[in-house]
């Protein structure tokens, strides 16, 4: 299927305006825990397919609204009392014994604690991958 | 008082507007079909659109979406059977929400909320349990069909209090359930016969049970398992011998590849004296004799398998994979055991379905927002929609398969 190039260009531009408005929405409602700035997000693109990839692809293990499913909940609350570097290490490079898989072929070590430093804060929500070329 | 009125015309403009908008309604009134047109349901089916708590009611024959119902909660992982008479859908939600669809009217006819988090369920081979497989609370509840109202419960919990996750739920003759404890490694059946004692018969399984079969005739349930390099295999016609285990070793005490998502077991991989069964962190399909239950081939793929599904006619499997190769379809050649073709039918392949003679394969593609439908001879697509986000795709061929 083509697409129509306008089309494309202006649900890019929804999709990014929405991901750039939901960030910082939720970036102002941070933990109180939080006190540490946020970390400084990967370049926007790379950003909109890490929120995709987490919301859809962790989702499929730790439910798409990320309350747990195989795995356990990613939500604030629930990681809130838990270390951040733990929690970096866990997704960089899985837990053995246990279905949470190493992701270091798929994220750098900087993503991933981008990642964690979102999921502590309230992820933000999937605005999808951009259309196919 | 002056009986003198001024009557003043509109504009030529207004009635510009006017006009055809009264044509086009007097035209609609004379046209409201007068009752919902007669049909079947055998050629019905469900497309979860799974970030937006929504179905499509789609029709096979046409290839059409009939009618969106909307309101059925967290359908990430969500799946569905449906009723002896294939009318109705009950759609089980990753929130614990249980929805009966009436497929007909296009409208949600029963909803109840039954647990935090739930993966699935089945349905009675009389039609008159549902029952729903939970993560947390871990365990299984049964539910009247017409009215969605709780009638048993049965908690995961074996000794010293561990409550596990409840996978592979099958139905069994006889208002009979079998299902998988992931963190205790077992195997129960429950009988619901009298749902108001329901009795429990457990068995071993294995280390980390996934997701289980029943083969197509209710005779073998298989469950797969994360923890170990093997399944474990209960033969329901002795099942005073216990489980065993089958493929055992496949792993070959090599590393596992990373498994980005958990496969799916259902009883569409058996076909013709096998079973095609995915391995784990590894990119195979492993191959067994149903007789003896001995591996007879395993067949290279792409990447970690999640559904390898035996097209009805058992003459092909088709094979899609885990996240990143999620875009990527593989078909295996049962006669020559090979990969007859690689196909890209679109971003995020997460479900495929065949029509009930296999001549159709429908799958979705979620990082497209599409449905994709191929003939599964000529291998090209056939057809099409737009949809959003969607996962499962559930025909109403169900409603007539054990293990479904
Ligand atoms: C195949 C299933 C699966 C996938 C996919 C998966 N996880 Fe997990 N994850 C698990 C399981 C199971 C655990 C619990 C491990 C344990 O028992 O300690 C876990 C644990 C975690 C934890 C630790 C939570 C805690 O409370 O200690 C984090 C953080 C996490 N996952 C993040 C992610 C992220 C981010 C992704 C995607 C990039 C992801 N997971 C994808 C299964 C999965």
């Amino acid at each position: 299927m083509r697409i129509p190039p306008l089309f494309a260009h202006v649900a890019v531009f929804i999709g990014a305006a929405l991901v750039a408005a939901f960030a910082s929405a939720s970036a102002q409602e941070a933990r109180p825990a939080a006190a540490a700035p946020e970390l400084a997000a990967p370049e926007a693109q790379r950003a909109r397919e890490l929120i995709h990839i987490v919301r859809q692809d962790c989702g499929s293990c730790h439910g798409l609204t990320l309350a747990g499913g195989l795995g356990p909940a990613l939500t604030p609350e629930v990681l809130a009392d838990k270390p951040f570097e733990g929690l970096v290490a866990t997704v960089f490079s899985g837990r053995p014994g246990t279905p949470m898989p190493p992701f270091r072929s798929i994220v750098s070590e900087a993503e991933a604690e981008w990642i964690v430093d979102q999921l502590m804060r309230g992820f933000p929500p999937d605005a999808g991958l951009p259309p196919a070329r | 008082m002056s009986s003198q009125s001024t009557v003043r015309l509109a504009p030529p403009l207004l009635w510009a507007a006017i006009l055809p908008a009264i044509v086009w309604l007097l035209s609609a009134c004379s046209s409201v079909a007068p009752t919902a047109e007669l049909r079947g349901t055998g050629d019905l089916g469900v497309v979860i659109e799974r970030a937006d708590g929504r179905v499509k009611i789609v029709e096979t024959s046409g290839r059409s979406v009939l009618a969106t119902v909307e309101g059925l909660g967290d359908l990430s992982h969500a799946s569905v059977v449906f009723s002896r008479d294939a009318r109705y859908a009950f759609v089980f939600g990753r929130d614990g929400g249980l929805t009966k669809v009436d497929l007909l009217q296009a409208k949600i006819v029963g909803r109840v909320l039954q647990a935090g988090n739930s993966i699935g369920g089945s349905i009675s081979h009389d039609g008159r349990l549902v029952v729903a497989q939970n993560y947390a609370p871990g365990g299984v509840k049964a539910f009247d069909a017409d009215t969605l109202e709780l009638l048993a419960e049965v908690p995961a919990v074996t000794e010293g209090g561990l409550r596990s996750k409840v996978v592979g739920l099958a139905d069994l003759p006889g208002r009979r359930f079998i299902y998988s404890l992931f963190e205790a490694g077992e195997i129960w059946i429950t009988d619901f016969s009298d749902p108001k004692k329901p009795q429990t018969q457990r068995f071993a399984g294995g280390n980390q049970p996934y997701d289980a079969l029943v083969t197509p005739s209710g005779r073998h349930y298989i469950a797969g398992l994360f923890g170990e390099d093997g399944l474990a295999m209960l033969d329901l016609w002795n099942p005073e011998q216990g489980s065993r285990k089958i493929l055992a070793g496949y792993g070959k005490g090599e590393e596992p590849l990373p498994v980005f998502k958990m496969p799916h077991l259902r009883g569409w991989s058996v076909a013709g004296g096998k079973a095609y069964l995915p391995a784990i962190g590894r990119h195979e399909v492993l191959v067994v004799d149903t007789g003896t239950w001995q591996e007879v081939a395993r067949v290279p793929v792409r990447s970690q398998p999640v559904f390898v599904m035996a097209r009805p006619d058992g003459r092909e499997i088709w094979v899609n994979f885990a996240f990143p190769d999620n875009g990527w379809v593989q078909v295996i050649d049962t006669v020559s055991g090979k990969v007859t073709h690689t196909l890209q039918p679109g971003r995020g392949i997460l479900h495929m379905e065949f029509l009930s003679k296999g001549h159709e394969v429908w799958l979705s593609a979620r990082d497209d927002n599409k449905v994709v439908i191929y003939d599964t001879a000529t291998k090209q697509q056939v057809g099409g929609f737009e949809s959003a986000s969607p996962s499962g795709i559930f025909f109403t061929t169900r409603a007539a398969r054990t293990g479904f």
